[in-house]
């Protein structure tokens, strides 16, 4: 299946200058309203080699489906040549900034796995391809598992599993650890305001970066997770939400690596939890587009216990309870740690419980280790303790049994080795 | 047992002597620095130092043995198992099947000594496993044995 060369849509290069476009307009504002165009003539200098430079890179792309590979071209003076292939696709995402809504456009995201996988991304087409597009690749990325591709008719059937009440959200975000601490801070600031005005006009003077992250922070969770919702449709399991940027991601269950729930302090009190999966991947490198090393995607933003565990066993199936803790002695080593600390095993997965003040909960397939540790510490050998590490190739996750009795560690490893060699090669 | 047994194989020799000479050098050039920047100060003082620092030294080579007598690989039926460390000791475990890539590397000193160093690649980053010091034909023996293991068991992601 091959055809043409098709280019992006023409809109792209204002979308992908994104809030700078909107600077420019403004900066614009004075020239075209009877400004004095000699003096605003640098900054329209400035405009308008952006534009061209935005206009010409629009004009240098190109993408196509060849076969079983999507490839991209792109570049004047470094001309690039991209094949993603297919097969390893992790994950096909849409993604809408506030500035491609207002244009009717969106970026398609493929997430491909493997060591080199990166992040093959097309930015932008028009809404109403993209859907389309997005099912077709999906189905050329089934293609080698199973040959039937879905109609549309097909695909539209789903059945939701999850959603997201806005109030929930927002208590939540309110009581989670981030936003415990911005509201303490912010009540020193007021509080500081009324009793000695000067010295606080000195904090926010000296803290605005900071103060500036942790809104960011709040801002962004509350932001993508707005109206969240799960369902699962014939290609996998849909995640959609947003505010400002609508996303909507399709991950396939079998190509889930990690699974992690964290509980917060004050979650807990009120049975609350978050459940956040990882998929294969590059790890994350410094520098690194923030939007696609952002952090792992949550599969429940929050929700109770029991719906986290009922979705839970969708991705990870056979999933384990941590029934095994630690040895009491652990306590000299880690005292905040040791509460949470347990693991537990079936014959297809794993699970590794931790955390100081959050739990901190990871579940692993088998089938998906990719190698085993055990390390010892000077202090763990003092305490006859060792730790036994799992590693996957997802982003960020990866299991520890940490501080298990030396004896236990080595069990635990000599059995862990022939299963995962087992659901290796046992048919999905 | 999962750490001992009679298929463990150690690097060679020559790793250590090698070691031994990094370390020996290293602290020859900071002695003799240290001594040269004291001695227009005190001459007392200089020689104090470059006591001290010869004996750091000493003392560094004991802990490079026990580094060097460390290291340790074992080639099982489905896993290549690797052993590392003194203060953080490391028992590492990769299927053969995970292996994505192989390769051998030898610095200028590692040549000199006709060594290299085999490492192993899997999807994971974490799970870093290197054995250094290999005669130069065991690396490639160990090369292409995993590599014929590699192929005969690879899964996918």
């Amino acid at each position: 299946m091959s055809e043409g060369w098709t280019r992006l849509h023409p809109l792209s290069p204002v979308v992908r200058l994104g809030r700078a476009a909107i600077a420019i307009f403004v900066l614009l504002l004075p020239a075209v309203f009877g400004g004095n165009i000699a003096r605003d003539y640098p900054q329209l200098g400035v405009v308008a080699l952006l534009g061209l430079i935005g206009f010409v890179n629009w004009l240098v792309t190109r993408w196509r489906i060849d076969g079983d590979d999507l490839r991209i071209e792109t570049g004047v003076l470094r001309r690039q040549s991209l094949r993603y292939p297919l097969k390893q696709v992790q994950a096909i995402d849409i993604v809408r900034p506030g500035l491609a809504r207002m244009f009717r456009v969106a970026e398609l995201r493929l997430r491909m796995g493997g060591a080199t996988g990166g992040t093959a991304r097309l930015a932008y087409l028009n809404e109403r391809e993209v859907e389309p597009l997005r099912a077709r690749l999906l189905a050329l990325a089934h293609g080698g598992e199973d040959a039937e591709a879905p109609t549309p008719e097909e695909d539209d059937r789903e059945e939701v599993l999850a959603t997201l009440p806005t109030g929930r959200l927002v208590a939540s975000i309110f009581v989670s650890d981030v936003g415990i601490v911005a509201e303490a801070v912010l009540l020193g600031l007021v509080l500081g305001a009324v009793f000695a005005p000067s010295a606080a006009g000195g904090i926010v003077g000296g803290g605005t970066a900071e103060i500036v992250g942790v809104a960011t922070l709040l801002w962004r969770r509350f932001n993508q997770e707005y109206h969240f919702s799960l369902a699962r449709g014939t290609d996998g399991l849909r995640l959609r939400g947003g505010l400002v940027a609508l996303s909507a991601e399709t991950v396939r269950p079998g190509r889930v690596q990690a699974v992690r729930m964290v509980e917060p302090f004050i979650w807990r009190r009120l049975g609350w939890c978050r459940l956040e999966l990882d998929l294969a991947g590059r790890q994350r490198r410094k520098g690194e587009d923030e939007t696609t090393g952002r952090q792992l995607r949550a599969l429940l933003p929050v929700g109770s216990r029991a719906l986290a565990l009922e979705l839970l066993e969708l991705v990870v199936p056979d999933a384990p309870q941590p029934t095994e803790r630690a040895p009491r002695r652990v306590l000299w080593k880690s005292p905040l740690r040791y509460r949470f600390l347990a693991w537990g095993r079936s014959d297809r997965a794993v699970v590794a419980q931790s955390g100081r003040i959050r739990r901190v909960t990871v579940w692993l397939p088998l089938e998906k280790v990719q190698s085993l540790r055990r390390v010892e510490g000077p202090l763990q050998r003092r305490l006859r303790l060792a730790s036994v590490h799992l590693d996957t190739a997802g982003r960020a996750l990866h299991a520890t049994l940490r501080d298990r009795d030396r004896s236990e560690a080595d069990a635990a490893l000599s059995a862990l080795i022939p299963l995962a060699r087992a659901a290796r090669r046992a048919p999905p | 047992m999962l750490d001992s047994g009679p298929d463990w194989r150690a690097p060679s020799p020559r790793l250590l002597t090698m070691r031994r000479l990094e370390v020996a050098a290293i602290t020859l050039v900071v002695a003799i620095a240290l001594f040269v920047a004291l001695v227009f100060v005190s001459v007392v003082g200089a020689v104090i130092a470059l006591v001290v620092a010869l004996a750091l030294g000493g003392l560094l080579e004991l802990f490079v043995e026990r580094r060097v007598h460390a290291w340790g690989y074992a080639e099982r039926e489905d896993d290549l198992f690797v052993r590392r460390g003194v203060m953080f000791s490391r028992l590492s475990v990769i299927p053969y099947g995970r292996m994505q890539f192989i390769d051998v590397t030898a610095g200028p000193l590692e040549r000199l000594f006709g060594l290299a160093t085999v490492r192993m690649h899997t999807a994971a980053a974490a799970s870093d496993a290197r054995i250094p010091g290999l005669a130069a034909d065991e690396a490639a023996r160990v090369r292409d044995r995993l590599a014929e293991l590699g192929e005969a068991q690879a899964a996918g992601l």
